[in-house]
């Protein structure tokens, strides 16, 4: 891991980056010049040495912060860590995720609440912590990772969608209270992309559902990354769900 | 000034207090002290100490005895 020496660059702090959208995101704002703090479940050494590639490749600092986004004093630790290490913050995209897939009446209720727990109420801890330490610095932006399952819903998927519908919520009032601080809130909603998440549906299904797509392909980790680091640093788009559905969400 | 003393300013400042002594004050005691007015506190605090308050505190900051047992609570010699 590289040590956190600011030296002016700002800090964006990416949830559940250790692969993923999560990963393609820490990469952009890498590249950017963002020092970039890597965060997710994995053990402390994968997420260090996530955190050391990038910081080797790019030449930004970065720091590994172990966090699971569903349980608040583990969040409300990892912004102790950041205020004391970094001092600011100047980014949050709030990525972490779980999926709950499952017909409405088979949904195990613990599958339910660790959705909520981790989609819902981790991203409003982290919007949380992350508003106070960027309300010290003049401000700053948050970008949400919903889905577009959380705006246009989807069968099977009721638990999922729930859990990223709040996600919407929370974004939309937000932006309005936190505006005033010149903290800007939008979100992201992504459709079909190719990562990990999808390797639990057969090829048919994916083929399937990759119909519906207007642009006729599934999306990238990095189209999602690129708009999100785009809504980090739009000055004045706040309040917004922004769909990278290849038009599926038209 | 001691750190009580900056406690204190930061009570004065935040609600822009004339003649109240901010130990006698309580949340929504003052049309100021609303939740804005408490979360423009928190700030002014955290600033003033170089303290980052957890929610819990931030919630339980009721008064200013309150205020002074959560800023020990950060290593503050107040």
């Amino acid at each position: 891991m590289s040590e956190p020496r600011l030296e002016g660059c700002p800090v964006a702090l990416v949830t559940g980056s250790t692969r993923g959208i999560g990963w393609a995101c820490a990469r952009r704002f890498a590249e950017a010049g963002y020092a970039v703090i890597i965060n997710g479940v994995s053990d402390e050494a994968a997420m260090t040495a996530r955190a050391a590639e990038l910081g080797e490749e790019f030449g930004v600092p970065t720091l590994a912060i172990r966090a699971d986004a569903g349980d608040e004093a583990q969040v409300a630790a990892c912004y102790q860590a950041i205020f004391k290490k970094l001092r600011r913050l100047d980014v949050l995209v709030n990525n972490a995720g779980v999926l709950a897939d499952g017909k409405i009446g088979m949904v195990p209720g613990h599958l339910l609440q660790r959705a909520l727990a981790v989609n819902a109420a981790g991203s409003f801890y982290h919007l949380q912590s992350a508003a106070r330490l960027m309300g010290r610095h003049g401000g700053g932006a948050i970008v949400n990772l919903t889905s577009i399952m959380g705006v246009r819903g989807a069968p099977g998927a009721s638990a999922y969608a729930a859990s990223k519908a709040a996600i919407v919520g929370l974004t939309l009032s937000a932006a309005k209270e936190l505006g005033p601080q010149n903290i800007r809130v939008n979100a992201v909603a992504p459709g079909m992309i190719e990562t990990d998440m999808l390797s639990g549906l057969k090829p048919a299904v994916i083929e399937e559902r990759r119909r519906l797509i207007p642009l006729g392909r599934l999306g990238t980790a990095d189209e999602v990354a690129r708009t999100v680091l785009f809504l980090a640093e739009a000055p004045y788009i706040t309040g917004q769900v922004l769909g990278v559905d290849g038009g599926m969400g038209g | 000034m001691s750190a009580l003393d900056d406690l204190k300013s930061c009570f004065v400042e935040t609600f822009d207090l004339s003649d109240t002594d901010p130990a006698m004050l309580a949340y929504h005691g003052i049309p100021a002290w609303d939740s804005v007015g408490h979360m423009q506190l928190i700030a002014a605090i955290e600033t003033r100490f170089d303290i980052m308050i957890e929610t819990q505190d931030i919630l339980d900051m009721s008064d200013f005895r309150q205020a002074v047992a959560i800023v020990r609570k950060y290593g503050v010699d107040v």
